[in-house]
């Protein structure tokens, strides 16, 4: 018996090379980028991964080398992972984002944003009005650590909205405390509880509208409503808007899990995890905006006026970048 | 067959062949039994030229090897990072801490955003801990790994690390705090728990961005053992069918292995028992390696040779004609 006529022997010869040739340039694109790549090695490629395709298969049924086997495997995975792979650039990505997902995204989510604001929005009303009533309710909903209660003077609560001398350390670490006083936390884990239904980031976002609510109808008492409403709202526009966001995604899923339609729930499942995906970078983002605005913008800025005319500008700039009604060109995303 | 006068002899040797026989069907029994539970992992996946890829899922413990090499990664990072500013800041003769605190706390919450999400989105679509281990992610339904999916699996792990993570640090003060921190536990076991009771060893975010942890480590093209079997015109190195029949595709996979990576000893040992169970005694300064290798290419062609017949003999119990042995 002469093994040199072994039929995979023979195969395994007259395809290596090509194999190889293939196999590095996987190699040199998963280590660098598509750039690294010659244009003879560019047109090269179709051709090279569709015959290591080919030889899978043959060698399937005709060796029994495991390691060729083994080797074959492997190398049309990372061909194939590479070749169907998205060919977009990490910049092109994000300007498409900006310009294009994210607007589209957000615009295509009306209905879940509005719930999401409903329940913010409800629970904070309600609560201010619980506490406008009778003060009491206050302290059902929040704990004594805070100065800022219905027991404290006009005086001090006043003092808390303006800041006399800023230094630099002061907004770099108010920030820092914003970014993650709790905003972020909220808005990814009212994204991440969506999937139950909706319904623990319905109560998430209730939750906060009413700590909202009341810690507002302390201010109004006061006769600090104008005042106020100017400290929250430079960031609170951006803030509030980024936890409603996050709280639509939260309901997209939820909505897809329960009502899958004519689609498997996975698939459904699937189909708007990627979709409420755009919203929530966007919502992080925003709350990246937010923290700028208040570590910086309202130590900076100590007039009410100009606190309002922030606070507009944003919530027009939103609301126009998101919901102005643009021309859909068809791009090869 | 016994004869009379070795027949007490015989009747030992019976016992003994009968124990080993016992014992290498048990053996055989535990073999087919893991091929299957492998079997279980392979998710095939047919591309757009027809072929089938035959992709091997991640198991949880790799899964959750690189993650916690990951989570380590991580805490060296925000070690390193930390350290650093603080020496910057010092030498600068600044003594400006609370910048320094602020400045780490955002490299903090970027570390912790946004390392797995720059690793999974790039070209290996894997973290570096995921690389150490041959995994990567991909697309469940076998298309582009999109930019969403990889955010949408990563902001998941919010809920199934970070939230466990803080109701352990959290403080029980009271009696019912204590009970909500147990709900809570429990509760988020649940999510932590979920990828070992599902088939695709799906975690939550999988699930919801459609994506699948794949085991695909780079393998390298070794050269083919026939390829440097000895002479073939050497009558010592010819086997007859008979001889080449008493083993299958398994031992001959076995015996690749063997020769790719065994020691002299185990190689020695292995040509021993070969010699052994097909009756052929060896020869004055005969070479065990090339004995091995001049086997492996024989059997190799008779097994291959009758694989194009249609004929898998998978293993050295398998005689053909199943139901009658």
């Amino acid at each position: 018996m002469n093994d040199r006529v072994m039929k995979s022997y023979r195969f395994r010869e007259e395809r290596q090379d090509d194999w190889a040739r293939l196999d590095k340039i996987v190699t040199r694109a998963e280590k660098r980028s598509v750039r690294a790549l010659s244009d003879e090695d560019m047109t090269a490629l179709p051709r090279l991964y569709r015959q290591a395709v080919s030889s899978l298969s043959v060698a399937r049924s005709i060796s029994l080398d495991q390691n060729v086997l083994a080797y074959l495997e492997t190398l049309c995975a990372r061909a194939y992972f590479f070749v169907y792979g998205t060919r977009v650039s990490i910049g092109r990505r994000i300007a498409q984002y900006f310009r294009r997902d994210w607007p589209a995204s957000v615009s295509a989510a009306l209905w879940p944003t509005i719930l999401a604001a409903l329940c913010l929005f409800g629970g904070a009303a309600l609560a201010f009005f619980l506490c406008m009533q009778d003060m009491e309710w206050y302290w059902t909903f929040h704990q004594g650590f805070d100065s800022r209660n219905p027991e404290a003077s006009v005086e001090s609560l006043r003092a808390t909205l303006y800041t006399d001398n800023t230094d630099i350390a002061d907004m770099l670490a108010a920030f820092a405390a914003q970014l993650f006083s709790h905003n972020s936390g909220i808005a990814i884990f009212a994204f991440a509880l969506g999937f139950c239904f909706g319904m623990p980031t319905a109560i998430l976002l209730i939750y906060n509208g009413v700590y909202l609510g009341s810690f507002y109808a302390v201010f109004w008492d006061k006769g600090l409503g104008y005042e106020l409403t100017g400290w929250l709202f430079i960031h609170g526009v951006t803030e509030l808007f980024a936890i409603v966001l996050a709280g639509a995604a939260g309901f997209m899923i939820g909505g897809a899990v329960a009502f899958p339609g004519t689609k498997s729930r996975m698939q459904s499942m699937r189909d708007a995890g990627n979709e409420a995906a755009l919203v929530i970078i966007g919502a992080v983002l925003m709350l990246f905006i937010a923290a700028l605005l208040e570590g910086f913008g309202r130590q900076l800025i100590n007039a009410d006026s100009t606190r309002y005319i922030i606070a507009i500008t944003t919530l027009i700039f939103w609301l126009a970048y998101f919901y102005w009604p643009r021309r859909h060109r068809e791009e090869a995303g | 067959m016994a004869r009379a006068g070795t027949k007490r002899k015989a009747k030992a040797d019976a016992a003994i062949s009968g124990d080993t026989r016992r014992e290498a069907i048990r053996r055989r029994e535990l073999r087919l039994k893991e091929e299957a539970r492998q079997a279980r992992r392979v998710r095939p996946l047919v591309t757009p030229e027809g072929a089938a890829l035959n992709l091997k899922i991640a198991t949880a413990s790799e899964r959750a090897g690189a993650f916690l090499l990951d989570f380590a990664l991580q805490i060296m990072m925000i070690i390193a990072s930390v350290w650093l500013i603080a020496l910057a800041f010092s030498s600068m003769g600044f003594e400006g801490w609370m910048v320094a605190g602020s400045v780490s706390a955002v490299i903090v919450f970027l570390l912790r955003n946004f390392y797995f999400i720059f690793f999974e989105i790039g070209r290996k679509a894997a973290t570096p801990g995921k690389r150490a281990l041959g995994l990567r992610v991909a697309a469940r339904n076998g298309g582009r790994l999109t930019a969403n999916a990889v955010l949408a699996r990563n902001f998941m792990r919010e809920l199934e690390v970070f939230l466990p993570l803080s109701l352990l640090l959290m403080t029980a003060e009271d009696q019912v705090s204590a009970w909500i921190r147990l709900l809570g536990v429990a509760w988020a076991g649940v999510f932590v728990l979920f990828p070992l009771f599902n088939r695709d060893k799906l975690r939550v975010g999988d699930l919801i961005a459609g994506t699948i942890v794949i085991h695909a480590p780079r393998t390298k093209l070794k050269q083919d053992i026939t390829s440097v079997a000895p002479a073939r015109k050497d009558p010592a190195y010819q086997f007859t069918d008979t001889e080449l029949d008493a083993y299958g595709i398994h031992e001959l996979h076995v015996l690749e292995d063997v020769l790719r990576q065994s020691t002299k000893e185990i190689k020695a040992r292995v040509a021993e028992r070969i010699r052994d169970k097909i009756g052929r005694k060896t020869r004055e300064g005969e070479d065990d390696v090339a004995f091995l290798e001049a086997y492996y290419a024989a059997l190799r062609a008779r097994l291959e040779q009758r694989m194009l017949f249609g004929e898998r003999k998978t293993d050295k119990f398998d005689t053909g004609n199943r139901g009658e042995d």
